[in-house]
């Protein structure tokens, strides 16, 4: 493992000449028993690097699919110590990159150091923090580092080019950027204003970006050409699901 | 001490998206609160409209029984009964002069969206006010008010449906409206730079009970007393007193029922640390991290969290906590009520309880100022259903 696994999945893709895929389900959605087989189907049908929600109970940056997804898996009894527990258990039958997503208290309280040092034993390969802007989180980013495990920068539509070129300084993983100024949720569009923005962070990250937020089809992306190198889909496969449809299916749509 | 602190505590734990109207806030503050035009305006305001200074009086009868002189700063006496009004009226201003169109806040009881309703309305400002779905219906008589003066209450149905809601819906909808938009935030929490904004407008309250007080006696208070939910009103009356060294500073926060391991309000006698609302705080949570419901007979005390600068002055000794359970303010609403023709709000009868509670560690005769933060109007209705409950 290393800390440019991210980078590479997504390079590997774009080399194949494609969008890397990242799907986004949060940890024990729809339900504990079966959560691990979505995950390996989601591997199995083309996922580059899929990204697992840490619930947390108070997510300001999600809309309401997330959120009640995220409620759900909390009123199951999921934490992050069931969520670490059992990726370690199916990591190597897992080919793509592992990314956590959530807020900064459960994993505070989880330990920031016991954190960075169970996520690495468990093959975990970054890490995305919503409410952990540059000034508070420079120092978990090295020491997550140290352990091989990405803090993923997020900028968005009003991140002028100075304050992403704090996050590219040491920058790991790959540039998550955020499509809409809101939550989570697709969208039938997204802003015009979007390729400005994008276009500053091709320029100023070395490391691959990633649109996420207000995806649901692949269609969005064909405006975008060359200014997206992977593409995050979370509220669009969480109601798929709900509809009592597999993840295959909707990997075929993407792939 | 790192910017946006308080010793380890506050700091902007926020979505990077909200870091571009923060740092916007932040400038405004800068450029706009010191400026002659501003304070001309606001000092007017407050005078004019808000109706300061308010009062402090002496109560005689409670005193006698007590054995020391016990003083309230009547912050009830302000518009819409509240001390939440000194806050909005200054926020409203600097939205206005920010060249922002509209205000957008978040209520727990009501009295915060009330006082940010009324500061719109005077300023010609659009309003939306977000509130959990429970309390819209526990206090519908507060959602009437606001939609008197042209805001819009709008109902959040998720999580808790309370105030730790409406605040994550408010920063929600803050993000899609920033560039329109002012965060009216409440109370002296949240992310830098919203503690010391809330401060700046609060601060009112003790800078003219130490006038008063020193105009009338000659001296400085032995003590100063406040109730502690989110802790506007409390820093409201702590600042001007922080640097004298000889003032007790006491914030009391709200034991809920009272019984061991009961639901409550007092993060800092009974939380630990961690990050919501994007501060570094004293919080009510699991131990995985997971925000607990708060509970208190008084709604605005009513939240899992505390302002930072209440967290650095306890943890810094500067300041004392205390504790005082529903039954207890009840007591105190009651004898305030009786004794002084005085109805309080359930909030500060908090403060008025713990120094009744604590009546033999304060010396005869000491003066102890209590910040009456609010009129008790509104408590009408849980004081009954109270009394019935508990067959009095």
């Amino acid at each position: 493992m290393s800390i440019t696994t991210l980078a590479d999945k997504i390079n590997d893709a774009n080399a194949k000449g494609r969008t890397a895929l990242i799907p986004f389900l949060p940890g024990g959605y729809p339900n504990k028993e079966s959560f691990w087989k979505e995950i390996l189907e989601l591997d199995a049908n083309g996922a580059d690097i899929i990204e697992i929600g840490m619930p947390f109970s108070d997510p300001v940056a999600d809309g309401p699919v997330v959120e009640a997804a995220s409620m759900k898996c909390l009123a199951d009894g999921v934490n992050l110590k069931w969520i670490i527990e059992g990726l370690a258990k199916v990591r190597s039958q897992i080919n793509a990159g592992i990314v956590l997503m959530g807020y900064y208290n459960p994993v505070l309280q989880y330990g920031l150091e016991k954190f960075a040092k169970d996520a690495n034993g468990a093959g975990i390969n970054g890490l995305i923090i919503a409410d952990l802007p540059y000034e508070e989180g420079l120092e978990f980013r090295d020491l997550l580092a140290a352990n091989e495990v990405a803090l993923v920068p997020l900028v968005g539509l009003n991140t002028e080019p100075e304050r992403m070129k704090l996050y590219a300084d040491g920058g790991n993983g790959f540039c998550y950027f955020v499509s809409v100024l809101g939550t989570t949720g697709d969208r039938d569009s997204l802003p015009e204003e979007i390729k400005v923005g994008l276009k500053h962070a091709k320029d100023i990250f070395d490391i691959p970006v990633a649109l996420g937020f207000g995806l649901k089809h692949p269609s969005q992306l064909e405006q975008l050409e060359g200014l997206v190198d992977a593409a995050v889909f979370g509220s669009a496969l969480i109601r798929h699901i709900d509809d009592g449809k597999s993840c295959a299916e909707f990997m075929k749509v993407w792939t | 001490m790192k910017r946006g602190y308080f010793g380890d505590f506050g700091g902007q734990f926020v979505p990077e998206l909200l870091m571009p109207p923060l740092l916007e806030l932040e400038e405004a503050m800068g450029r706009i609160l010191k400026s002659a035009e501003f304070q001309q305006e606001y000092t007017s305001l407050l005078k004019n409209f808000v109706g300061r200074p308010t009062a402090l009086t002496h109560c005689q009868n409670l005193s006698r029984e007590l054995g020391f002189n016990l003083w309230l700063k009547r912050e009830d006496l302000a518009h819409t009964g509240a001390h939440k009004i000194n806050n909005t009226v200054g926020q409203a201003l600097l939205t206005k002069m920010m060249g922002k169109p509209k205000m957008l806040a978040e209520t727990g009881a009501g009295q915060h969206g009330v006082a940010t309703a009324t500061a719109a309305a005077l300023l010609d400002l659009e309003c939306d006010i977000y509130m959990g779905a429970i309390d819209v219906k526990r206090q519908s008589h507060n959602v009437r008010r606001m939609e008197l003066f042209g805001a819009k209450c709008i109902p959040v149905h998720s999580g808790t449906q309370t105030l730790k809601d409406a605040i994550n819906a408010a920063m929600r909808v803050w993000i899609a409206n920033q560039r329109t938009t002012h965060y009216c935030f409440g109370t002296a929490a949240g992310a830098h730079p919203f503690p010391l904004l809330v401060r700046e407008f609060q601060s009112v309250i003790g800078r003219e009970a130490k006038q008063q007080f020193k105009e009338r006696t000659g001296e400085m208070p032995y003590m100063v007393v406040a109730c502690v939910g989110g802790g506007s009103n409390a820093i409201g009356m702590f600042h001007e007193f922080v640097n004298e060294k000889s003032v007790k500073i006491v914030g009391v926060e709200a034991a809920g029922t009272g019984e061991p391991g009961c639901t409550n309000s007092a993060p800092i006698n009974l939380g630990t640390p961690g990050v919501l609302h994007g501060m570094n705080t004293l919080l009510l949570q699991s131990d995985d991290g997971q925000i607990l419901p708060s509970h208190s007979i008084a709604a605005g005390l009513d939240y899992p969290g505390v302002g930072p600068e209440h967290v650095h002055l306890h943890a810094t000794g500067r300041a004392e906590f205390g504790m005082v359970n529903d039954s207890q303010a009840i007591n105190a609403f009651q004898m305030l009520c009786q004794k002084e023709g005085i109805l309080p709000a359930l909030e500060s009868s908090h403060a008025v309880a713990w120094v009744i509670e604590n009546k033999d560690t304060i010396p005869k005769d000491a003066n102890v100022i209590v910040n009456l933060s609010g009129r008790g109007d509104k408590d009408m209705d849980i004081l009954d259903d109270y009394l019935a409950q508990h067959g009095k």
